[in-house]
């Protein structure tokens, strides 16, 4: 176990990757020469070369498209798109060929491609740089969709991706490349899928993922001055979700606040609601209720960006009032 | 291209296969057997037999929605063509393609891809891969004139020239996109300059004539495995029906489309062989009963191939080995 910042932890993992399968490569803007916009691929050129440290043009719909093509045809490429707000250049590679050429074909062609990206508001990048749209990737059926919180997590992820026969898209918060935690390079990571209990309690259930986990748990202290006890669930995946240790969660506190970066209307944190009430209403003591990005594109102004995301407080205050409606 | 007889009896029934292929599927269209949108190929016959007598199995194509003529000449089957078509398990994407998504692993043949110009990123990365593996064989994207517009012509023909990667990229150019005429969407409309300017060697050909395309993609492919870049070849073509069968065919002349069926595939290499005395030698009753053989099996086949079980509507999802 040794202290890791979440960028070493993801530079660790595609070093470790590229060094032990020669198919792994890597792609995107600024990953080579730069060193990686977010300096995640510093010092990877110079030990891979260029063959194999693609540094790409303004082609984010050709070089993601690309990066398909070279999985159907025995690659095993890591795409880097430098912001979310970018991979709109690219949807129609990701929805319409990434995502659906195993069910056309029949079963024929699959595409073990990798995406990552970076995503989130918070750094005052206004609208076009700010946004969190992983819950609309995980809209789609034949994506998978891996949110990294933790220094693990972000190790664990790319691993497990590079390994799965399907598109995997990984989305990091570029607020958490900075944040520090404890890496083991030898952990056996928790598969695709799961989600994981971050911390236990009894009388709230927070539902959240990437950053947030990391608000919901500061919120989580301050409830557990109030008396409140509140477990907190890393979702990891967005999709597959894993509806069991939701439900199973809910069965204990009966209780559910979803904190989502996403805007509110037809977001995330609607279909896990629409989930909780398919599958176990009867456990519900109060209405669910969520925290969500304020429906506007991301504001400049920090003090209106830092209103509009989803803050420690506001989801003590949601809390608060679901506790308190039983 | 020294053209034997065999060579010659070859050419010919290809090309006559997807014509008569083609044309029953109008009449299992009509008779509602085949649903969906369903885009024909007749008149640019000569192209797909031209190219695929270039390549070698171990080359991968990826070609558009209007892609019959290349899968039936590639060797993906009449009878899975059929069966696709029909929706059926049999079918070469198990009948969740249809006309537009036809696929073939055994053949390397990725697509049938009904996104404009979607396919030609794909064909950078299959390209990429090959390079990357020191492998020495060609992927062929072949898209039609609209596709130059899109961004992504202009991305994946700069990646390829940049990368010098081992593509052979195929216009197709009938000059129409859908009832859009060229000239009212490009301000350079021969599209084989484009290809230039991002320094790809590239040639426009006829695209009525079987023997020039065969050449062309012949001494192609050849240049493509020596120099490990990509070559572009414009393919001047034409198609003789409606866009798809929900097109009236309100933008274009009849006068026009008379004239260039008069220089049609077939016409043009009837004429060729009498020139060359071989036409004599072509047995075409024969041809044309071995053709009709095929094409009924292939009806009888999709007629009596399954329908995929209802339980198995979520397959192909996500792989089965998936770890998620
Ligand atoms: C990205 C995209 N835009 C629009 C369409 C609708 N569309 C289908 S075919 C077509 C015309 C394409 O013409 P061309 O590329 O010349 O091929 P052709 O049909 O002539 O073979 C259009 C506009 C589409 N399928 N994809």
């Amino acid at each position: 176990m040794a202290e890791t910042t979440y960028r070493e932890a993801v530079r660790a993992a595609i070093d470790d990757a590229m060094s032990a399968d020669e198919r792994v490569f890597l792609m995107g803007e600024d990953v080579g020469h730069y060193g990686g916009c977010y300096a995640v691929s510093m010092g990877l050129l110079e030990k891979f070369g260029e063959q194999r440290i693609i540094d790409t043009p303004l082609s984010e719909s050709t070089f993601t498209g690309a990066g398909i093509g070279a999985a159907l045809n025995g690659m095993r490429p890591i795409v880097e798109i430098m912001t979310v707000n970018f991979s709109l250049l690219a949807l129609d590679q990701i929805m319409n060929n990434a995502a659906t050429l195993l069910h056309m074909s029949g079963g024929q062609f699959n595409v073990p491609l990798v995406i990552r990206m970076a995503t989130g508001g918070g750094k005052q990048l206004g609208a076009q740089h700010s946004h969190s749209l992983e819950g609309w990737f995980a809209h789609i059926p034949g994506l998978k969709i891996l949110t990294p919180a933790t220094v693990q997590d972000a190790y664990d992820m790319v691993g497990l991706a590079l390994q799965d026969p399907d598109p995997v898209l990984i989305f990091e918060n570029a607020l958490l490349y900075n944040a520090k935690g404890e890496l083991d390079l030898d952990a056996i990571p928790l598969e695709i899928g799961k989600a994981k209990v971050e911390k236990e309690g009894k009388d709230v259930t927070i539902l959240t993922y990437g950053i947030s986990v990391f608000k919901a748990l500061e919120a989580a202290e301050s409830l557990a001055k109030e008396g409140i006890d509140a477990e907190v669930i890393d979702l990891r995946s967005l999709r597959p979700l894993d509806d069991e240790t939701i439900m199973a969660s809910i069965a204990k506190t009966h209780k559910v606040v979803i904190v989502d970066e996403g805007w509110k209307s037809g977001s995330l944190s609607a279909e896990i609601m629409a989930r909780i009430n398919e599958q176990a209403f009867y456990e519900l003591d109060a209405p669910m209720s969520r925290v969500c990005t304020a429906e506007v594109p991301l504001p400049y102004a920090k003090h209106l960006e830092d209103a509009a995301l989803p803050q420690a407080d506001k989801i003590v205050e949601a809390a608060i009032k679901t506790v308190g409606v039983s | 291209m020294n053209l034997t007889i065999e060579k010659a009896k070859e050419f010919y029934s290809k090309m006559l296969l997807i014509r008569r292929f083609e044309e029953k599927c109008i009449e299992l269209y009509s008779a509602q057997k085949i649903r969906g949108f369903l885009h024909l190929y007749i008149g640019e016959e000569a192209v797909a037999v031209g190219l695929m007598d270039a390549l070698s199995e171990d080359d991968a194509i990826l070609a558009t929605y209007r892609e019959h003529g290349h899968a039936l000449i590639r060797g993906v089957g009449a009878k899975s063509i059929m069966a696709e078509m029909y929706g059926k398990v049999d079918g070469c994407s198990r009948g969740r393609g249809g006309s537009m998504h036809l696929f073939d692993a055994k053949s390397r043949f990725y697509g049938g891809s009904a996104i404009v110009g979607g396919g030609l990123p794909l064909a950078v990365g299959m390209a990429l891969a090959d390079k990357m593996q020191n492998r020495k064989r060609v992927t062929v994207a072949i898209f039609g004139d609209g596709a130059v517009a899109e961004g992504e012509f202009h991305e994946s023909l700069n990646l390829a020239a940049l990368w010098e990667l081992p593509i052979l990229f195929v216009c197709e150019n009938n000059r129409y996109a859908m009832g859009t005429a060229l000239q009212y969407t490009e301000s350079q409309t021969d599209i084989y300059k484009k290809a230039e300017s991002y320094n790809i060697h590239a040639k426009q050909v006829d695209g009525m004539d079987v023997i020039e395309i065969a050449k062309a993609a012949a001494r192609a492919v050849e240049d493509i495995k020596d120099s490990s870049k990509p070559v572009f070849l414009e393919c001047l073509t034409y198609r003789f029906r409606a866009h798809s069968m929900f097109d009236a065919e309100l933008y274009r002349e009849k006068e026009e489309v008379k004239e260039w069926k008069e220089k049609g595939p077939l016409v043009v290499f009837e004429q060729k062989l009498k020139e060359l005395g071989l036409w004599s030698e072509l047995d075409i009753e024969a041809i044309e009963a071995e053709i009709k053989d095929t094409i009924d099996d292939a009806v009888t086949f999709a007629e009596n191939s399954e329908l995929e079980p209802l339980e198995d509507l979520e397959k192909f999802v996500y792989s089965e080995v998936s770890n998620g």
